[in-house]
């Protein structure tokens, strides 16, 4: 379910490293809670994240949330895609439904986030 | 948290269950969007046990609802229910609601949810000078709704009252799936279809026989999240939100259910001078006419540059496809295609009034 070679957070985000680029979405666990998704409000690129800001907004038909930066960097793409069909991120979240593409600023922040197998641990102790 | 005695087949269904004025009810089981599209297409089932029931019995029981409604009671019988509200002395709303006589000088008050303490209290404290007794009998009711298209098809086999006589607001008492129950053809979602009130203790029979009927038509079990939706594009109102004690029967829209030939009832000569004066306000309907986001209550509404009103309803509407929602606006700027903006996240965002409602179904 969860892809082997990602990283993730305890706000149900992925992160995908090639070299200096990381690419970032949400997890499948996310798109479940969020429902429908129905309006993504997506960065610009050239805009500096610092670690845990606010990178995006995902509406889905009840609620508005925040998608926060899990690592820091400085935007090298948004998935335009999402605008037309934000439907995506329900329907593909670890794949199509990638959110943004940064520039890696520090590896070591990488580090810190989970392996899939303490991500899938951590969601175990949340279904209980 | 209370709960429905349909609580168990929810989480059977593994419906994501939110607490909801104090009851535990399902948000939603397969998504908002499959559900309400169930609904508009084919058909739904809801759990609606958390609405309230207060029972007037006496002799004046109907002169009573006359006096602490604006509709005309006198229009309800065994075979006819009313779409009303209770009113204030001022012609604003204390609770929208149905009503409905049971049996000679018995009538039922369906209320929100949210407000079955207050309406309880309200309709008590009136009754001075009237023969009638009030009792609270929310607990005792659980209440069902069958709606869509195929909610007809669905409903036949499984009872013994006529459906095919029944019109809109049509009333009968019968048998659904084996449980005496009423059965009236009203709902909260803009489609045709039907809800069941019953006082059984097994009202999962009568859930279970639906979806098992329903099933034959792909009808889905749906949650407060499209029960939300659906209400919205129907232009039905929820109180709290489009209508509350502040907004008068006649801004929100519903001049139709003010029969003021009908005799005094609270809030006459208010609602009699507004109506004579004309109005200040009126809740419109609008759309948003470009990207930025959704809608949503208490967002601000900004007419040629100043904040005269709030979001009092909004939503992305899984039919249309678009954001839409309702709010108050000044009467002149009332007119379709108005534009105003709301701001969404500091951003004002462009909107335009729309005709109401936003959906209709087709006849």
């Amino acid at each position: 379910m969860y892809p082997e070679d990602y990283y993730y957070t305890k706000d149900h985000e992925w992160v995908k490293i090639d070299g200096d680029t990381a690419t970032i979405g949400i997890t499948d666990f996310a798109q479940k809670q969020l429902g429908d998704v129905v309006y993504v409000e997506l960065p610009e690129p050239g805009t500096q994240l610092e670690f845990h800001q606010s990178m995006g907004v995902i509406e889905s038909v009840k609620a508005v949330s925040d998608v926060y930066s899990p690592i820091s960097g400085e935007v090298l793409e948004s998935n335009e895609a999402l605008n037309d069909a934000p439907e995506t991120l329900n329907e593909e979240p670890h794949t199509k439904g990638w959110i943004i593409r940064i520039k890696v600023k520090d590896h070591s922040e990488v580090e810190k986030l989970m392996s899939v197998s303490d991500y899938e641990k951590y969601l175990e102790g949340l279904e209980e | 948290m209370k709960k429905t005695r349909l609580n168990a087949c929810h989480h059977k269904l593994k419906a994501k269950m939110i607490e909801f004025f104090g009851w535990e009810m399902p948000l939603e089981y397969s998504g908002i969007v499959d559900e309400h599209m169930a609904v508009r297409n084919r058909a739904g089932l809801f759990d609606v046990s958390h609405m309230g029931e207060i029972q007037i019995t006496g002799t004046q029981a109907l002169e009573y609802i006359q006096w602490l409604t604006p509709n005309n009671a006198a229009r309800v019988n065994l075979e006819k229910a009313q779409y009303t509200c209770l009113i204030t002395p001022q012609g604003t709303f204390v609770d929208d609601m149905l009503v409905y006589n049971l049996s000679e000088n018995t009538y039922l008050l369906v209320v929100n949810a949210a407000n079955v303490e207050k309406d309880f209290k309200w309709v008590s404290s009136q009754s001075q000078g009237f023969n009638v007794q009030v009792q609270n009998l929310s607990e005792d009711y659980t209440q069902l709704a069958l709606q869509g298209p195929d909610a007809f098809k669905i409903l036949t086999p499984l009872t013994n009252v006529n459906l095919e006589e029944m019109k809109s607001f049509g009333v009968s008492q019968g048998l659904v799936a084996g449980e005496a129950a009423m059965v009236s053809r009203t709902g909260y979602t803009g489609e045709d279809g039907f809800e069941i009130y019953t006082l059984s203790l097994s009202p999962d029979k009568i859930w279970e026989a639906i979806l098992e009927e329903g099933s034959k038509y792909e009808l889905l079990p749906v949650g407060l999240g499209a029960r939300d939706t659906l209400r919205l594009e129907a232009n039905l109102m929820l109180y709290g939100n489009d209508i509350d004690d502040t907004t008068s029967v006649l801004e929100a829209g519903l001049r139709w259910l003010v029969k003021f030939k009908k005799g005094d009832f609270m809030g006459r000569d208010v609602l009699l001078k507004q109506k004579e004066e004309g109005l200040q306000r009126k809740l419109v309907g609008f759309e948003m006419i470009e990207r930025g986001g959704i809608a949503r209550p208490h967002y601000p509404v900004i007419l040629n540059g100043d904040k005269v009103s709030e979001v009092t309803s909004g939503t992305y509407s899984p039919y249309l496809k678009k954001a839409i929602g309702l709010t108050y606006l000044p009467i002149e700027a009332t007119e379709e295609g108005t534009r105003f903006q709301i701001e969404i996240r500091g951003k004002l965002v462009n909107a335009q009034v729309v005709p109401l409602p936003f959906y209709k179904r087709p006849q």
